[in-house]
Formats: C-alpha cells, structure tokens, sequence
C-alpha cells in the first residue's frame, strides 16, 4: 500500500488531466482509507466466503452436533454425548474399515510414487512418439470415477471378465475377483493404480525438467552408469515432487470413495470396505445418519492431523532449505 | 500448504535442489566409456518399455469401446475374443431408448456450466484480494480458506444433506450446484498467477484514478486468460466427473448426472456390460476430447493445483 501511495505522488503530474480530482479524493486520512481498503476486499472475498461459510464451514459444526445426537428420523434428536463413538471403539467393522484403509494407502502410495517416477524418466528420455505415449498415460486420470470403475467390474469380472478368460486360454487359474476378500482389493489396488501413475508421472516429469541436464553429462564423464545415475542424481534431485506427490496420493488413497462403492461395494463380506464408503454406508444406506457423521468427523480429525503434520515438515524444511 | 510444492517443482529456471548433488560424485564408479551398440540397445528397451506402458494403458479403454460396439450373445460367451463378432448400435439404442440418456447428459451439461461459471468467478475475485489488496487477517482467512481443500465430502454429507433439506432444494439441481460451488479449488492458483502480473500496470491504472474494480475489470481480468483457461477446463472435468454428492442430493431419476445415471443403469440392467460400456463411453467422450484439445492446459494445471 505504502508503495502505490509514494508511486501516485511522485507521478500526479504526469496523469492524464482528468486524473487529480479522483486522486485527491483518497486523501481523508490514513485509517479511513484503510477502512475502505479492508471493505473493498471483503467485496471481493465476499462471495468465496459467504458460499463457504453456508456449504461447509455450518455443514462442518453441525456435522459435529449431529454426531452427538442420536439417529433417529429429523429434526428432535436426543442428546446422548459420546454413544456414538463409543459405539465406534466397540465396531469391528469400523475397525476393520480402518484397517483396510490404512493397508490400501501403505499399499497404493509407494506403487504410485514408484511407477510415477519409473514412467517420467522413461518419458523423459529420447523416444519416439513421446507425447503420444504420454497422452496415453494421462488419459485415465481425465475420466469419471465412475466409469473406471466400471471398466474394472468388466476387466475383472469372475465369469465373463476378459483377464479371466485370458488365464483360462492360458490354462492357468482364474482368479476370483470378487468371491475372495484379498483378490477384490487387489482388484481395487490395480484400478487406482491405473488412474493414478498419470498424476505422479506429471508431476515428477515436471521435477526431471528443472534438473540440468549438465549434472547428468558430468556424472557420465565420472563414468556413472544409468542405474547411478538414477539413484544419485535423479531420486534426489526430484524429492520436492516426491514430497508434494506423497501427501496428494496419501489423501487420495484415504478418500477413495468412487472406486470401492461402484468396483465391490466394499464386500466381499467387509474386505473392501474402508471408511469413506462405511461413513456412506451408514448415512444413506442403513440411515443411521448420527453414527455417520460421527465417522465423517473421525475422517476429518484424522485428515486434520495428516495436513498439519505435513505442514510442519514443511515449514521445517523450507527454513532448514 | 501442499499446494506450494508444484510450483517450486515445476521450476522453470532453477534446479530444483542443487545442494544434494554433493551425495552423487564420490559414490560414482569409473567404468569404460559407452559404446555405440549398447545405446542401441537401450533405445529399442525404452521403445519397448513404452509401448508395454501404453498398451496397458489403454486396454481398458479399448475393452470399454469394443463391448459398447459388441452384440450381447460376445459379452456373455465364455470364450476369449477381442474383437466383436459383429459391430452394432444395439447397446446405443437401448441406452437411448429405454433411459433418459439425453436428459442425463444435457443434466450434466447444465449443472457442470453453472457451477464452473459460479465458481470460477468467484474464485478469482477471492484471488485477486489475496494477490493485491491488503486486509486484516489476510494470511489467517488465506489458509483457513485453502484448509477446506483437504475435507471429503463424506465428512460433511449428512449436515449438508439436511442443510438442503431445509433449504427446500433438496433433490434440486441447485442442491448440487451450491455446495459444488462453495470450493476454494482455484484460489490459490489464482493468487499465484495475479501475483505474478507487474505491478507497473496496476500502478499506472492508479494513477489514472482506476477504482479496485475497475482494475481488477479492466487491468488484470484480461491478463488471466490462460489462468481463467486452466481454471474452467479442470472445474469442468471436476464437477463432470463428480459422483459421490450428486449421488446423496439427487432423487429423481429425470435429474440424473450421467454417472448417477451411470449407476441406475447398472442397477436395472446389472450384467448388461454392453450397454453399460455404451453409456460410459457417451459420459466420458466430451472429456476426452476437451482433454485432446486442451491438453497442454490440462497438464499445467494438473501439475499446479494438484487436484485430482
């Protein structure tokens, strides 16, 4: 502010004439001007804020009350404090929802990063018909949860899905996809896995182009081999994207929601259900609507954790960096 | 915020993290120069790798396309083909027939344009007080507001659930628009485009006696094409593509989305995987093609937002 106040003075004679007039009528003092700087950006936050405050900031304190309250139709709910959640502690399902969650984000987040990295150095190498291949590899992560999900009940299917009529051609055993609790997610695991790689790959394409690539001619006239290279250079040298990559997949994985409703509905039995999909379950299926959004809250206060945590070594390695 | 890191990441002029180049040169080993041939070698490998990686990449696309043009007799046989016996229309004219598939799609045309208009709009405003303007408690609302980024909607759903509810638009096109709306998605990206725009010009439009909004109208709206470009292509393939709260606000089968839709089909036709590849392939081709034209866009904005 101060800078556009020193600009404006020094140049007042070189405005256009119809200029001064205007200028001069900002004078009133520093605190009204203030006044009416603050008020001209809450016109612009405005909108933003006032959507906000309506569709998620209230959504979110209430969600808080419901999940104190017991289910049961509308509006006049009892109070009954902590049930729910001790409700919760006592859910095996809820634990095992957990369970499966936390296995699907150790299990998907490693793969991602690793196959992201693997595909960007390979589509940052020489290589003929490179964008098309790219292309090809970005192209699930444009289409709906849905659909994919979808062309994973076909791929996948026990009867008539074509990876299983491939192992029957082959003479091998087909695999049940949705009768066996660990076939089905690792069903789910292959489909993420599928629409995920492309985010990784351009995000650490994006890191490959920042390193310079005389770095790579020195290490070769050290005589470093390609696997060095990789290992000294190149996994280093992108860990900023590695960083950023390992929080977006980490919340990614926790929030898979479209995938599980639509490829298993979390069975066979509960083998795929983690807690996005039981918070739904419960809300809209069963409508113990009190009891999912107690859920919903436990999702939120450990999604707060992972933010903050992520954010602290984050501050921490800017000012060490 | 994790928002930050793509941008450091994406850099443009500097290397990355230069400091970390000291771990590389002492555990280098000397071996013989290379030769020719094996260059070869590696370059017919990377070629390989590569078209291993796109076949994989787009078999289920393939699959998808070639049973939506399959007789259903090929979906149900046990036997392997991957090609259809026969190309038909069969599965288009049941999807169109028998369900309101142009309703659904022109639904999602209508909810997915409103809610970019209103959020995009809305957004850059917010981001141009972030970028210029100078309030109090700017870096506290600056994160509280990009904090809400990280929230599923499964947190919020059954509160939101009943705030439509009393709102009376429950099962309404609007049920889905507001809250699909209420997103910062896009601010931060905003900041950091209008962040970038010399200062010069909004000095001089200072000088002119250009009010805030004049400026904002007249000075920095224009420059932000490219950013207004990334910042509807993505909304657009967002809300398009958004499920699980379409799911929970709509009730009426005539106000589907098409992957609501997408899933009613499956549950009256079940096994149909013909016809349900049919309708798939009409939800995610205007995608597709945006995504074919705007690649560069998409890319860069995919790369920057972290979204998705």
């Amino acid at each position: 502010m101060s800078a556009g106040t020193s600009a404006r003075e020094e140049s007042t004679d070189t405005g256009p004439p119809s200029s001064p007039a205007a200028t001069y009528a900002v004078q009133p003092g520093r605190t009204s001007r203030q006044r009416r700087a603050t008020l001209t950006s809450y016109g612009f936050l405005g909108p933003n804020l006032i959507l906000l405050g309506i569709f998620l900031f209230l959504p979110l304190g209430w969600a808080f009350l419901i999940s104190f309250q017991e289910s049961g139709g509308f509006g006049a709910s009892g109070w009954v404090g902590l049930e729910n959640y001790q409700r919760l502690v006592a859910d095996s399902t809820f634990w095992q929802s957990a369970w499966n969650t936390a296995v699907f984000t150790l299990i998907t987040v490693p793969l991602s990063l690793a196959l992201g990295l693997g595909l960007a150095v390979l589509m940052n190498s020489v290589l003929p018909a490179r964008k098309l291949f790219r292309t090809l590899i970005y192209l699930p992560m444009v289409i709906s949860g849905v659909a994919t999900a979808l062309m994973g009940v076909l791929l996948f299917d026990e009867a008539t899905g074509i990876i299983n009529k491939l192992l029957r051609e082959g003479g091998l055993a087909t695999v049940p996809w949705q009768s066996q609790g660990s076939a089905a997610f690792a069903s789910i695991i292959l489909v993420t896995l599928w629409i995920r790689v492309g985010f990784n790959m351009v995000i650490y394409l994006a890191g490959l182009q920042g390193i310079s690539p005389e770095l790579y001619e020195a290490a070769r006239l050290e005589g470093a081999g390609s696997w060095q290279q990789f290992r000294y250079l190149t996994v280093p040298l992108v860990g900023p994207s590695t960083f950023f990559l390992l929080i977006m997949d980490v919340i990614y994985s926790f929030q898979v929601f479209d995938t599980i409703f639509v490829m298993t509905g979390g069975g066979p039995g509960r083998s795929t259900s983690v807690l996005v999909t039981y918070a739904y379950e419960n809300g809209f299926v069963t409508r113990d609507q009190s009891y999912a959004a107690a859920i919903g809250i436990v999702i939120f206060l450990l999604t707060l954790a992972f933010t903050a945590i992520q954010w602290r070594s984050n501050r921490s390695r800017d000012t060490a960096g | 915020m994790p928002m930050d890191q793509p941008l450091h990441a994406q850099g443009d002029s500097a290397p990355a993290r230069p400091a970390a180049v000291g771990v590389g040169p002492a555990a280098f080993v000397p071996r013989t120069r290379r030769v020719p041939p094996a260059q070869r070698a590696s370059a017919v490998a990377r070629l390989v790798a590569a078209v291993v990686v796109g076949l994989v990449m787009m078999f289920p696309l393939y699959w998808m396309v070639t049973l939506a043009f399959s007789p259903n007799a090929d979906v149900f046989s046990r036997e392997l083909r991957i090609w259809p016996s026969s190309w038909t229309l069969d599965n288009f004219r049941t999807v169109f027939g028998s369900f309101p598939t142009a309703t659904w799609f022109g639904n999602s045309v209508v909810i997915t344009a409103i809610v970019t208009v209103l959020t995009v709009s809305v957004n850059l405003l917010a981001g141009y007080a972030f970028a210029e303007l100078d309030f109090r408690g700017k870096g506290a609302i600056f994160l509280l507001v990009l904090s809400t980024m990280m929230i599923p909607v499964q947190v919020l759903m059954v509160a939101q659930f009943r705030l439509v509810t009393e709102l009376g638009i429950y099962g309404t096109f609007w049920a889905v628009i507001l809250p699909s709306a209420a997103s910062a998605f896009g601010i931060f990206l905003a900041r950091q485009f209008i962040i970038a725009i010399p200062d010069e010009l909004i000095e001089a439009a200072k000088v002119d006696g250009a009010g805030t909004l004049r400026i904002f109208l007249q000075i920095v709206l224009p420059l932000c094409r490219p950013l207004i470009a990334v910042l509807v292509l993505l909304t657009v393939m967002y809300q398009w593509n958004d499920f699980a709260w379409p799911l929970i606000a709509l009730k009426d089968s005539q106000l589907f989305t098409l992957p609501i839709g997408l899933l009613y089909l499956r549950g009256q036709y079940g096994a149909d995987y013909g016809a349900i590849m049919a309708l798939a392939l009409v939800s995610i081709t205007p995608i597709i093609i945006m995504f074919l034209a705007f690649q560069k866009y998409f890319v860069q904005g995919l790369a920057r937002s972290g979204i998705r």
